[in-house]
């Protein structure tokens, strides 16, 4: 089997495996709503202020729900085995983790795009916004998505792994938060948000390109 | 490795040689410990005593003598572990293992105490204790970065494992953080521009500067001693039942 035949067959399998737990799929996109749903709460509900805070509340909580999503990144293929059997074939594992990734992006960070526009009227966005808004998340989970399988790479073989895996991903996201939500913040004010876009596409071409190596690595490491 | 003329390499194999490295270890701190003691010294009067007070900032710029050498060795110091733990992938070599995890507690404490003194001149010059600024921001997330990869050593039980794992994230995190350095700046700066980098003419008076650059090389030599005793201890935790662990253990008692 060619490499990029065994890369697409990787997308399907794990497509096909979240679908066949659909409820599950939901539950990234419920924190989501759920999270954004709290700031209003505690911070109250003053137009002038939510719409200050909107970028940035949107782009924390889609930062967390990718967070609380990434463990399903590896988790089921390391306890029944597959992922030895990935270790064990003869392609690239650096491909088929890629394979891997982006079939996660599709599952959890995908339907955020859809979601997103409805909370942003929510917390009262200005309209202009909203194209830059979808364009920072579609360049932008992909690449929390491309981190974080770092991150979850590194800790899989542990048993309680979540906290260290916020611990050593959070840091690294750091950047990716401040161009997203920058850009959606200069847009909403009217100024022109190409760097911002640029950079996070540059930082994400690099990403698809070298993080499948350390992570590969790091699976290595984890399973044995 | 034909490329590596013999003797580099002959000297490489033998210190990596744990017993060898503990026996070199314990003959150069003395030295080390010496010329750090001297050089703080100097260090220490030039700055507090002979270096003039400054015309704005008053006697309080005084705390860059501590400030400005930490801030360096935090950055200094998480290069190096990624430098070892690049070797250690490559080489598996044990011994940069064990420096590189010696290395950790020791730079997240430097990025601690440029955090608090940074923070203790921030109080009179700025007019309070914290402002989210680029610098001290980044600051702070290296000292993230560091507790990371302190904690993933700790997590993993196996430690020729864990050292393999914390030797891929010191990688990851050295690429990581000229970005995150630089879109930390980008997005809000108060501190105050370099004055020391600006080679050609920097903004510093040579009274001070003297002073600063003899703290800078003191701090490495305090890095020095304090990586080689936190190398000897891990390589004893790791070598428990080796045979020269236990010659070690008999010639003392």
């Amino acid at each position: 089997m060619p490499i990029i035949r065994a890369f697409w067959a990787i997308i399907r399998r794990d497509l096909l495996l979240a679908f066949r737990r659909r409820a599950e799929m939901a539950n990234p996109l419920f924190f989501f709503v759920l999270v954004v749903t709290l700031f209003p709460l505690a911070v109250g509900a003053q137009p002038n202020l939510l719409r200050a805070m909107a970028p940035g509340v949107i782009w924390v909580s889609a930062l967390l729900a990718a967070l609380l999503s990434l463990d399903g990144l590896f988790r089921s293929d390391f306890d029944d085995g597959s992922l030895e059997q990935m270790l064990l074939s003869p392609h690239a594992l650096s491909i088929l983790v890629l394979g891997k990734i982006i079939a996660h992006w599709l599952v959890t960070g995908l339907p955020l795009l859809l979601i997103a526009p409805l909370l942003a009227v929510f917390l009262g966005l200005p309209e202009q916004a909203m194209g830059t808004l979808w364009l920072t998340l579609i360049l932008a989970t992909p690449l929390l998505s491309l981190i974080g399988a770092i991150g979850v790479a590194l800790t899989v073989g542990l048993r309680r792994g979540g906290m260290l895996l916020s611990l050593l991903v959070l840091p690294l996201y750091v950047p990716v938060l401040i161009f997203a939500s920058g850009a959606v913040d200069r847009a909403a004010s009217g100024l022109p948000v190409g760097a911002q876009l640029n950079i996070l596409l540059a930082m994400l071409l690099s990403a698809l390109v070298l993080v499948p190596l350390p992570t590969a690595a790091a699976l290595k490491m984890s399973v044995n | 490795m034909s490329w590596i003329p013999a003797p580099v390499s002959r000297f490489f194999h033998r210190t990596s040689s744990p017993p060898y490295f503990y026996a070199l270890a314990d003959r150069f701190i003395p030295w080390l410990t010496i010329i750090f003691l001297l050089l703080l010294g100097a260090g220490l009067y030039g700055g507090l005593y002979l270096a003039p007070t400054d015309y704005q900032q008053g006697d309080s710029y005084r705390i860059i003598y501590i400030h400005v050498p930490a801030a360096w060795m935090s950055l200094f110091i998480y290069v190096l572990m990624a430098i070892m733990g690049g070797i250690a992938l490559i080489w598996r070599m044990k011994l940069a293992e064990v420096m590189l995890i010696s290395s950790a507690p020791i730079g997240a404490g430097f990025t601690f105490v440029a955090l608090v003194t940074g923070s203790l001149w921030g109080k009179p010059m700025w007019g309070t204790w914290w402002v989210w600024d680029a610098r001290l921001t980044s600051e702070l997330i290296l000292l993230f970065l560091y507790l990371g990869v302190i904690s993933l050593y700790g997590a993993i039980e196996e430690k020729r494992a864990a050292a393999r794992a914390v030797s891929i994230l010191a990688l990851v995190g050295v690429v990581n953080i000229p970005i995150i350095h630089y879109s930390v700046q980008w997005w809000n700066t108060l501190h105050q521009g370099p004055t020391v980098s600006k080679m050609d003419k920097p903004s510093i008076h040579v009274s001070m500067l003297v002073p600063l650059l003899l703290m800078a090389v003191a701090f490495k030599f305090y890095y020095l001693i304090a990586v080689l005793q936190a190398a000897k201890l891990e390589l004893l935790k790791r070598e428990t039942t080796s045979q020269w662990v236990k010659a070690l253990l008999e010639k003392q008692a």
